[in-house]
Formats: structure tokens, C-alpha cells, sequence
């Protein structure tokens, strides 16, 4: 394996690329707690689900794009997305474990 | 894994660490620490969802507490508060990857032209300098925040709200401490030496850092604070 970390070849985004991901993390973050103030959408089903997804989004924003997985090495990959994937797993087998979902 | 260095050298400018992975230690380390960490907040956040609407006596987050003697709790969660901290916490992050950047510059031409931002980009002491800002204006969120909830009623024995919340959130805070700790460590390692190409990786290391608590903070804000 020849690919370093310090590699030249380690292409990261611009900064227009970063203030772009600021803005859409700003703009998600906005109609979060917009959505927060709308009693008809909070009463919703879709609600909570909604709110899931766009954290979801920003988190996968985050991680992507500040942190540079989408350019990094895949072993970095996987020292990250091996432990959330066994963290989320966790959570949901507690809520499971707890009824706090059910099926 | 392999991890034994097996040679290193210093040119003038920067270690070099010779690995049977082809990848740098220190940032193997790191993803192997914030994947650790992973599983800390989840054990936090499972607790705080599993406590969720269990707690005999107020004050709640979302809704409001009457006690015995008629004394009403309004919801204690102040949304308006956090969702500007969140905003803080956001931009620090931008602030952050543009220090990275700025050091990965450092030493490039500029061009004759060049405007205030394409100057701004290359000064690592302003958004080393600005993270920090942004993160002790964040704890500083914190702290107003945990005072008027000790001040409203809500302490860390109060119910299992008041446990879980604290709890979380103060671990978060106590890694937001460390963060900015470490952010005004290397403004004065570049104020003093100055940072350049040859301490990206220093740089990045605390910049994956960072970008992590922001991460676990934008899943409490949903978890805690919006979701009811």
C-alpha cells in the first residue's frame, strides 16, 4: 500500500466548497427548528422521521466533506463506519430491548 | 494491524514515518479513537432515549410541570438558545477545515491579485483563532444554558431527565473544553513558530477532532432538543 496521508495526491475540496457546505448545513439546520414551531407538522408521523433524516444528512455532511472521509484512505473508512454501525446497532437494539420502539 | 514504525528520518521540515500500511500512525490512532468514541455517545444517548418520559416529577423538556403545591414548571428546553449554539458549533467547523487549508497553503505563491479572501484563506492564526472563538462562545452556551435549568428547578438528582441530560450533554461540553484547549495550543505553537505544510497532519488530527464533536452535537440537538 503506497498511499500516504501527507500524499500530495490527497485531494481535498475548495473553499468554496466549504462555504457551500456551510450554507446547506445551515440552510438543513434552519428548517429543522422552523419545523420545530409548526404545531400540524410536529403532530405529524412524519415528523420525527424527517428530523432523523436531516440529522442524518448533516452528519454524513460533516464527515464527508470537513473530515474528508469521501477523500480518505478506505481503511480510515472503515475504523469509522465499522464502530457507528455497531454504535447504531446498539441504540436501537437498547430501544428494542426497552420497548421504546417496537415492530 | 501493523502499525511499528520502521524508519524515520528528519529533513529539516518534517518526520516521516515509514509504515507497513502506507498510512501515517497518528491518523490511524485518531480514526481509531473517534470510532471509540462512537460507541461512548451511544451508550449516552441509548441511555437518555431509554430514560425518555420516564420521570415522576418535572421540570420536563417539552411540557409543562405542576407540582403539589401548584407550582408550575414551564417546558425547560430553550430552543431559540440552542439552536444559535448550534449555529456557533456549525461554523466553527467551517472555520476549522478553512485553518487546515490555510496551513496546507502556507508557503504557496500568492497570486498578484489576490483579493481579502484568497489572503484570508492562508492565515492560519485567524481561523485557528476563530474555532476557539466559536468554541468557548459555545461553551459559553452551555453554561447559560445548564444555569438557568439549576435556576429553573432542573438539577442532575432532580429526575431522569435532569440525570440524562446532564450527563450527555456535559460529556459533550467536556469534550468541547478539550477541543478548544487544543485549538489554543496550536495558535500558540503558530504564533510562535508558525505552522506550515510540514504540521498538516498535526493540524488535521485536531481538525478530526473537532469536526467530531460538532458531528455528535448535531445527532444530541435532533435527539434532545427537536424531537418531543
Amino acid at each position: 500500500m503506497s498511499h500516504d496521508a501527507k500524499s500530495p495526491a490527497h485531494a481535498h475540496p475548495t473553499g468554496a466548497t466549504y462555504l457551500k457546505v456551510a450554507v446547506i448545513l445551515t440552510v438543513i439546520t434552519i428548517v429543522e427548528v422552523w419545523a420545530y414551531y409548526i404545531p400540524a407538522l410536529v403532530a405529524s408521523p412524519l415528523f420525527n422521521p424527517s428530523l432523523i433524516i436531516m440529522s442524518a444528512a448533516k452528519f454524513a455532511i460533516v464527515v464527508l466533506f470537513y473530515m474528508h472521509l469521501k477523500y480518505d484512505h478506505k481503511l480510515f473508512k472503515a475504523l469509522f463506519t465499522g464502530p457507528l454501525i455497531i454504535a447504531g446497532a446498539t441504540i436501537i437494539a437498547l430501544l428494542f430491548l426497552f420497548a421504546k420502539i417496537s415492530l | 494491524m501493523a502499525s511499528h514504525a520502521i524508519a524515520g528520518h528528519d529533513d529539516g521540515h518534517a518526520h516521516t514515518h515509514h509504515t507497513t500500511t502506507g498510512l501515517d500512525n497518528r491518523k490511524i490512532a485518531i480514526w481509531a479513537f473517534i470510532g471509540s468514541e462512537c460507541m461512548l455517545f451511544a451508550s449516552l444517548i441509548s441511555t437518555y432515549l431509554i430514560y425518555k418520559g420516564k420521570s415522576l416529577v418535572g421540570p420536563y423538556p417539552h411540557t409543562e410541570y405542576t407540582d403539589a403545591s401548584g407550582k408550575v414548571f414551564p417546558a425547560i428546553l430553550d430552543i431559540p438558545v440552542t439552536s444559535a449554539s448550534t449555529f456557533v458549533l456549525l461554523m466553527s467547523s467551517l472555520a476549522m477545515v478553512l485553518a487546515l487549508q490555510a496551513v496546507q497553503l502556507k508557503g504557496t505563491p500568492l497570486p498578484a491579485n489576490a483579493g481579502w479572501w484568497t489572503r484570508a484563506q492562508r492565515s492560519s492564526q485567524l481561523w485557528l483563532g476563530m474555532t476557539a472563538l466559536l468554541g468557548a462562545s459555545f461553551l459559553g452556551f452551555q453554561a447559560y444554558e445548564f444555569t438557568a435549568f439549576v435556576r429553573e428547578g432542573l438539577t442532575i438528582k432532580t429526575n431522569l431527565f435532569g440525570s440524562t441530560f446532564f450527563t450527555l450533554t456535559g460529556f459533550h461540553g467536556a469534550h468541547v473544553t478539550v477541543g478548544v484547549l487544543w485549538l489554543m495550543s496550536l495558535l500558540w505553537i503558530d504564533r510562535t513558530r508558525g505552522l506550515g505544510p510540514q504540521d498538516e497532519l498535526v493540524v488535521d488530527i485536531a481538525a478530526l477532532y473537532w469536526h467530531f464533536v460538532d458531528v455528535v452535537w448535531i445527532v444530541i440537538f435532533t435527539l434532545i432538543y427537536l424531537i418531543q
